[in-house]
């Protein structure tokens, strides 16, 4: 059955090229169920290869060679073990649900413009299953690079507004600076190693220096932080809310940025061989999660604050790898997938039913006029802020204990940090759903409930928030509860040979460490909602420390100036003074040369007879005496002159 | 007489004739000059027929033997193609002065536009 695990990117593929290519013929109805129907395959399929790997299936299948060559083969393979078996679930589950919702939301588009959004998912679907299918590295940069493209291709998906272009040109580029990083790291591989396939690697991990671990450990981790925008790389993400919601809900919540979790989840042998490398990812991912959650409190924009919060969650998975809980993070990244993709349809059917209106200040009193939204929101909240029994709590309580176990102070930050988090995920809902209407209600266009195929997804998406985080309850709950540590103990399996099990607290300290947290994430709550309803954000722009807050601390204008503007200095510099003076004079001086000997030339035609001549006379000379070089000839001019 | 006398004499002829081809400016002189190179070469012909002749006479002891012959045979050859010549170039020049009432060769720099 595994040989069927081709299927499971051939779908989307299919469904990319019919409705790619079929734009302009075919009708917004069945665009929409080419759309949807490809990814629900795939899910079905993705079904049948998850219940084979249960049963302790799986497997590599190469489908053919990219290159073969007695020093280096790399084969187009597919790889299904428990982590991608997971990610299939994760990806074509909550990708066909969006599939679906953007069925309704996209309904104001023309037909061509519709099929070309459906097409880009579709793709996007394809790339991401190419990334986690791949049984190496080369298939996953593939997937890697496709994403990146998808994600460019949709962000500017009106593209006849500038300012949204900007916001793609700008993901892509950083992007891509992260896949230098990876593209190095698998270029190192292969000198080392002579191989690109997981397998191969984590068998000749021996092989490698510390040194050579390391580096490609980092080189990795850049990659990861382009892709998973981390710090430095990740200005791109919050800009790239200019894309229609669905697509901020699929590919910045849920798939495309947890590429980089899942590269470093997949090396992750590799990653506890570098602990130099661990320690940075761990602190990369507490600065981010703070230094999102800060300038999350601040923001407007409904989609801005999720951004934000995505950003700073993203940071969480990253310090649960760096911490070494490889289960804890994927187990976020799940978790994560589920309550982040509701929160954003969420906020999607919001700003469809405010007719486009994304500012939280000119919300409120939608709790009556948008009841499923509202009820999926809040259950979306409760899980984001990991309060039990949602699936937040499970996934966030894992990366902390094992943060503690590393280091303390990861604990007392990474707890901040989702104070902060419950504090204005509850200050979003609060502005956006409780108190009074702050807007005017047009009788025309009235504030009402979303369609089903919006209703539905969230519905759904509501349920796994829910119910998501009792697959992986830990030791100190439930003994042998924890069933996703179960399943993704194979893979997970070289690296804990190699790291100490050191839990020194006992399950009281435990239970009592828990529930102080939760009280304290309990009562950021309560105070969001209170603060929230007295006291709305004024319009005016933010001064003082809010300001900082409210501007990103920044950081935009920090990279503008200190990057992008010298860069175009210096571009502007080769095209004047190199291009123009240097290459183009170049250039065109040989075009003048030629000019200038054709006119040299002509002045031999004098058109005097005489001179015509003498030039026969002398050609003649030269003819006889080159031709009739013999000797005795020679000897004869000779005896004159000697 | 030794033959390299004939062979010099003949050499400074062809000078003389191709020297006036080039720089002589009247058309006229110019064919006088042409005429005399193919002059000296008729000479130089016979001379080394001559040369020839004795040569293998000596060397044969044979009856007078015709080596060396054809170099006499085709002077005249070279005397018929100078007599067509002319006739073909004066024909030209005088249409030219009928046309330009001159025999000046630079006046024919017509080709140059």
């Amino acid at each position: 059955m595994s040989h069927l695990v081709f299927l499971v990117p051939l779908f989307p593929l299919l469904g990319f090229l019919i409705n790619g290519l079929g734009r302009n013929l075919l009708s917004k109805k069945s665009i929409g169920a080419i759309g949807t129907g490809a990814v629900l395959l795939s899910f079905l399929v993705s079904i049948q290869l998850f219940l084979q790997v249960l049963q302790g299936g799986g497997g590599v299948d190469t489908l053919f060679y990219l290159f073969k060559t007695p020093e280096l083969s790399i084969p187009f393979a597919f790889q299904v073990d428990a982590l991608s078996a997971l990610f299939l679930l994760i990806i074509t589950g909550i990708g066909s649900l969006i599939h679906l919702y953007s069925t309704a939301y996209m309904h104001d588009e023309s037909a061509p413009h519709f099929a070309r959004y459906f097409a880009y998912l579709n793709l996007f679907v394809f790339s991401m299953l190419l990334l986690v299918l791949g049984s190496g590295f080369v298939i996953m940069f593939i997937g890697w690079e496709g994403v990146g493209l998808c994600s460019y291709l949709l962000i500017g998906y009106w593209f006849t507004n500038n300012d949204y272009n900007y916001a793609a040109r700008k993901a892509f580029v950083m992007n891509r600076i992260g896949d230098l990083g990876f593209l190095l790291a698998i270029f190192w591989i292969i000198s080392k190693l002579g191989t690109t396939e997981y397998a191969g690697v984590l068998a000749g991990v021996s092989k490698l220096s510390s040194s050579d671990i390391t580096a490609i450990t980092l080189l990795l981790f850049v990659g990861a932080m382009g892709k998973s925008a981390q710090i430095p790389l990740y200005t791109w993400l919050p800009d790239a809310m200019a894309g229609p919601t669905p697509v901020s809900a699929l590919i910045h919540a849920a798939t495309m940025v947890t590429a980089g979790i899942y590269m470093i989840a997949r090396t992750n042998l590799l990653y506890t061989m570098a602990p130099f490398t661990q320690s940075l990812v761990a602190i990369i991912g507490l600065a981010t999660a703070l230094f999102a959650a800060t300038i999350a409190l601040r923001q407007n924009d409904i989609k801005k604050v999720l951004a934000y919060s995505t950003v700073s969650q993203l940071g969480y998975m990253f310090l649960g790898l760096g911490v070494g809980a490889y289960t804890g993070a994927v187990f976020h990244v799940m978790t994560h997938a589920f309550f982040k993709a509701l929160l954003f349809l969420g906020a999607g059917s919001v700003i469809h039913a405010m007719h486009h209106e994304q500012d939280i200040r000119k919300m409120g009193g939608l709790q009556k006029r948008l009841p499923h939204t509202h009820l999926t929101f809040l259950l979306g909240c409760l899980a984001i802020a990991g309060i039990p029994p949602f699936s937040g709590f499970f996934s966030k309580d894992e990366i902390l204990s094992a943060a503690l176990q590393a280091n303390p102070i990861f604990y007392v930050l990474g707890l901040i940090g989702a104070l902060l988090t419950a504090f204005y995920m509850f200050r979003l809902y609060t502005l956006t759903f409780l108190g009074n209407a702050r807007f005017q209600e047009d009788p025309h266009h009235a504030v009402h409930e979303s369609p089903w195929q919006m209703v539905l997804p969230l519905y759904v998406l509501a349920i796994l928030s829910v119910a998501g985080g009792w697959i992986g309850i830990p030791e100190w709950i439930l003994p042998h509860a924890h069933r996703l540590e179960e399943l993704l103990q194979p893979i997970f399996a070289g690296s804990a040979a190699l790291t100490q099990e050191h839990s020194h607290l006992t399950h009281a300290q435990e239970w009592m460490l828990t529930g102080a947290a939760t009280l304290l994430i309990m009562v950021a709550v309560i105070f969001a909602i209170r603060s929230a309803s007295k006291h709305v954000p004024s319009s005016d722009p933010a001064s003082g420390f809010s300001g900082l807050l409210e501007n990103k601390w920044y950081i935009d204008e920090l990279y503008d100036n200190a990057i992008v503007k010298p860069l175009q200095a210096f571009a502007n510099l080769l095209k004047n003074t190199i291009e123009k003076s240097g290459i183009d004079a170049l250039v065109n001086g040989v075009g003048k040369l030629v000019h200038y000997g054709g006119r040299q030339m002509r002045l031999v035609q004098s058109g005097q007879v005489g001179n015509y001549i003498l030039i026969m006379v002398l050609s003649m000379v030269v003819f006889l005496l080159i031709w009739f070089n013999d000797s005795t000839l020679m000897k004869f001019l000779h005896s004159f002159f000697s | 007489m030794p033959i390299n006398y004939y062979i010099f004499f003949c050499l400074a002829l062809f000078s003389i004739g191709m020297v006036g081809v080039l720089t002589r400016r009247n058309a006229i002189i110019i064919f006088m000059c042409i005429e005399l190179m193919l002059n000296a070469v008729n000479l130089l012909l016979v001379a080394f027929s001559k040369m020839h002749n004795g040569i293998a006479a000596a060397a044969a002891n044979n009856p007078p033997s015709t080596v060396g012959g054809d170099g006499q045979i085709f002077v005249f050859f070279i005397m018929v193609v100078a007599a067509a010549e002319v006739s073909v170039g004066l024909a030209i020049i005088v249409m030219m002065y009928r046309n330009i009432h001159s025999v000046d060769i630079n006046f024919l720099n017509r080709l140059k536009n």
